[in-house]
């Protein structure tokens, strides 16, 4: 059984249909990458898996249980963990603290045991603690870990954020564009550490732009186009999908390519 | 990056330290340094009584106590509005709520209840008490200890009717709930015969604690209850200063810092609003009840828009998030006001100072401060701030070392 299921997944804004039919399977340990023009409904997609948004239609099941509707926190709590297209550290926090966030879930101390030190949360903080430190070494930030998170550099908060996800020992990770904004060698850097996380076990989803990194790097890819998948598969045969190449090249018509055009284009019909 | 001794390894082996110190050896600085305004609290407490002893002025302390009372409040905003960003305009109604609530418990008269089967179970349970009004006619009331119970328990529940609403949703429906609970507070507490009217209420009796503790007015025990006063707000930044160091404090700074992505790392936002406000509350009310027993009574102008307006102002001057400034500036300015320093300007000097700060000094005027005495002793790392950060900027892992957690912008 897959370890996420999407099925015929629906939602609108308005007169906007940003997703639609929809329907694909991500298998426990696989590197799933979902990819598509600006306006696609990448995003769109990742905020229905994880709780953001909640769909008009269809169903969505992790590990067999429904997701559907449920508050993103509940989400978080299966087993989600998400990066965001933009990082969303915790800017008044230090770059440990940001990773420590990333270990609520994975502790249970509220607050009165907190506010009177209960026997117990000591060592609960600094299982907190170290798990942090050990998720920072892992994406190599341990020097920042001090740093105000609000300091760093855009590469930087990246990985911090990767790092608060990991964190949360999640079974499937969610990416939305890792690499965007990133340097060459910074790209590369994250392809080898997406490998390296696979290996841990964990399963991830990705939406990218990147298209040498998302060949290079996913068992299997998922092509969105206006908010229907037109191609599903490795990535030698989407590469190869005359679908696709109409989409990416403008093969079809002149304007697919624009999110804003393809958008309006929608209005209209 | 600051340069430390030792590999990043020998930190992963060494979780012992506090607060936000990166090395050992900062991590012990920084226990010093948590521990340190303890002592110069208590210290400083001290020597205002020496002091006022010593120069006759004895008489000032009882001003000093009620302005450590209005502390907890601000204590309990600070927690709301500088950790998990949310505004409360009502903190005034429910201090007069706590502090109404065991007022007229413990001097309304129950004498009524004397021949029922119910008095002599009560009364041996301590939860109702015989005594004798300042009339001398004898009265049967709700002990002081019984009436602080059911003060907490009533704002318990009167803060989850407000909050639960407000807090599921986003953005400042919380300050726009907590208004007009205020207001309505204040106009039920004026338009009630049981509640005195306009007067509010008078001779509420002293609140034996334990061990010869006494709550009271009376000159022979301001002294004591001075200390007591001084004591809970030690108590009070304690207990919150654990909380905000702890899984708890983070994911409320989490969701002060991005509702969304708190949401995401698995943090029932909602409900984690709602228990902080309603702790908040709590604290409120639990000092409405230690002044009311302190002065004798209460008055409808506690639950007031303005005191409450003054609460948030107060938390704002002590730097919002900075346990220790929020302390000291409330108990300060608080003092002057009650010592009519302010005259008729009251109202209006806290507005300008809450106008003052925001735009000024929205990390408080005390923050800034501190990190010009650390510029001059020298020996702390500070980043350049990076353009248009100036949050970032004030947040340097120097001051958050040395303070623990330290003051943020207004949010």
């Amino acid at each position: 059984m897959a370890l996420l299921e999407v099925t015929n997944l629906r939602r609108s804004f308005g007169g906007l249909v940003a997703v639609q039919q929809v329907s694909f399977a991500v298998k426990a340990g696989q590197i799933k990458a979902i990819i598509g023009p600006n306006g696609a409904g990448k995003t769109t997609l990742f905020n229905l898996i994880c709780g953001l948004l909640k769909p008009e239609r269809g169903q969505i099941t992790f590990r067999g249980e429904s997701l559907s509707g449920l508050e993103p926190y509940r989400v978080a709590r299966a087993g989600l963990s998400r990066t965001f297209q933009n990082p969303s550290l915790f800017p008044c926090m230090s770059v440990l603290e940001n990773v420590m966030v990333g270990r609520h879930r994975r502790s249970r101390r509220e607050f009165f045991a907190c506010a009177v030190r209960w026997p117990g949360q000591a060592r609960e903080e600094r299982a907190i603690r170290q798990a942090a430190l050990e998720q920072l070494d892992y994406v190599g930030l341990t020097d920042l870990a001090a740093c105000p998170a609000g300091a760093l550099a855009f590469g930087q908060r990246r990985m911090v954020e990767l790092g608060r996800a990991l964190a949360a020992e999640p079974e499937l990770l969610l990416l939305d564009e890792p690499a965007s904004g990133l340097n060459t060698r910074e790209k590369e850097d994250l392809g080898e550490l997406i490998r390296k996380i696979r290996q841990r076990g964990i399963t991830i989803l990705l939406v990218e732009h990147d298209m040498s990194l998302v060949m290079g790097l996913s068992d299997e890819i998922l092509v969105l186009h206006n908010g229907t998948p037109i191609a599903e598969g490795p990535p030698a045969m989407v590469r190869n999908d005359p679908k696709v190449i109409g989409v990416y090249l403008g093969g079809e018509s002149q304007h697919v390519a624009s999110g804003k055009e393809s958008q309006m284009r929608l209005r209209q019909s | 990056m600051k340069s430390r001794g030792g590999n990043p390894k020998s930190e992963i082996r060494n979780p012992k330290e506090e607060g936000g110190g990166s090395g050992g050896n900062q991590g012990l600085r920084a226990i010093g340094a948590g521990a340190f305004p303890f002592a110069l609290f208590a210290l400083t407490a001290i020597g205002a009584e020496v002091g006022m002893r010593a120069t006759g002025t004895e008489y000032c302390l009882t001003q000093l106590t009620m302005a450590l009372y209005y502390a907890l409040v601000t204590l309990g905003l600070c927690l709301v509005m500088g950790y998990a960003g949310q505004v409360s305009l009502g903190h005034g109604a429910f201090f007069a709520l706590g502090g109404y609530t065991s007022a007229v418990l413990t001097t309304h008269d129950v004498s009524w209840l004397q021949g029922g089967t119910l008095a002599p179970w009560l009364k041996s349970a301590r939860l109702l008490v015989a005594r004798q009004d300042s009339y001398g006619s004898s009265l049967l009331t709700v002990s002081p200890w019984a009436a602080f119970l059911a003060a907490m328990v009533l704002v318990t529940a009167v803060a989850c009717l407000i909050g639960y609403p407000a807090l599921r949703l986003r953005g400042h429906y919380l300050a726009m709930a907590t208004l007009a609970f205020g207001v309505i507070v204040n106009k039920m507490l004026l338009a009630s015969s049981l509640a005195g009217a306009a007067d509010g209420i008078n001779g509420v009796p002293e609140w034996h604690l334990a061990g010869g503790l006494t709550v009271s007015g009376k000159g022979l025990a301001r002294a004591q209850n001075y200390y007591l006063a001084c004591a809970m707000v030690l108590l009070t930044v304690l207990v919150l200063r654990n909380l905000v160091h702890s899984r708890v404090g983070r994911a409320l700074q989490a969701i002060h810092d991005g509702e969304t992505y708190a949401a995401a790392m698995g943090i029932d936002t909602a409900r984690y609003k709602l228990k902080v406000f309603v702790l908040s509350a709590l604290l409120a009310a639990m000092a409405g009840v230690f002044f009311t027993h302190y002065t004798g009574g209460i008055s409808p102008s506690e639950a007031g828009a303005f005191k409450s307006v003054r609460y948030v102002a107060l938390a704002t001057a002590g730097g919002m998030g900075n346990l220790w400034g929020v302390a000291v500036m409330s108990t300060a300015l608080n003092y002057c006001s009650l010592r009519g320093w302010f005259g008729s300007y009251d109202n209006a000097v806290f507005g300008a100072l809450l106008i003052l700060l925001v735009s000024l000094a929205p990390e408080g005027p005390l923050k800034p401060l501190g990190t010009w005495l650390r510029g001059l002793a020298g020996k702390r790392w500070v980043p350049r701030p990076a353009a248009g950060e100036r949050r970032a900027a004030s947040e340097t892992t120097a001051s958050r070392a040395a303070e623990g957690r330290a003051g943020r912008g207004a949010a």
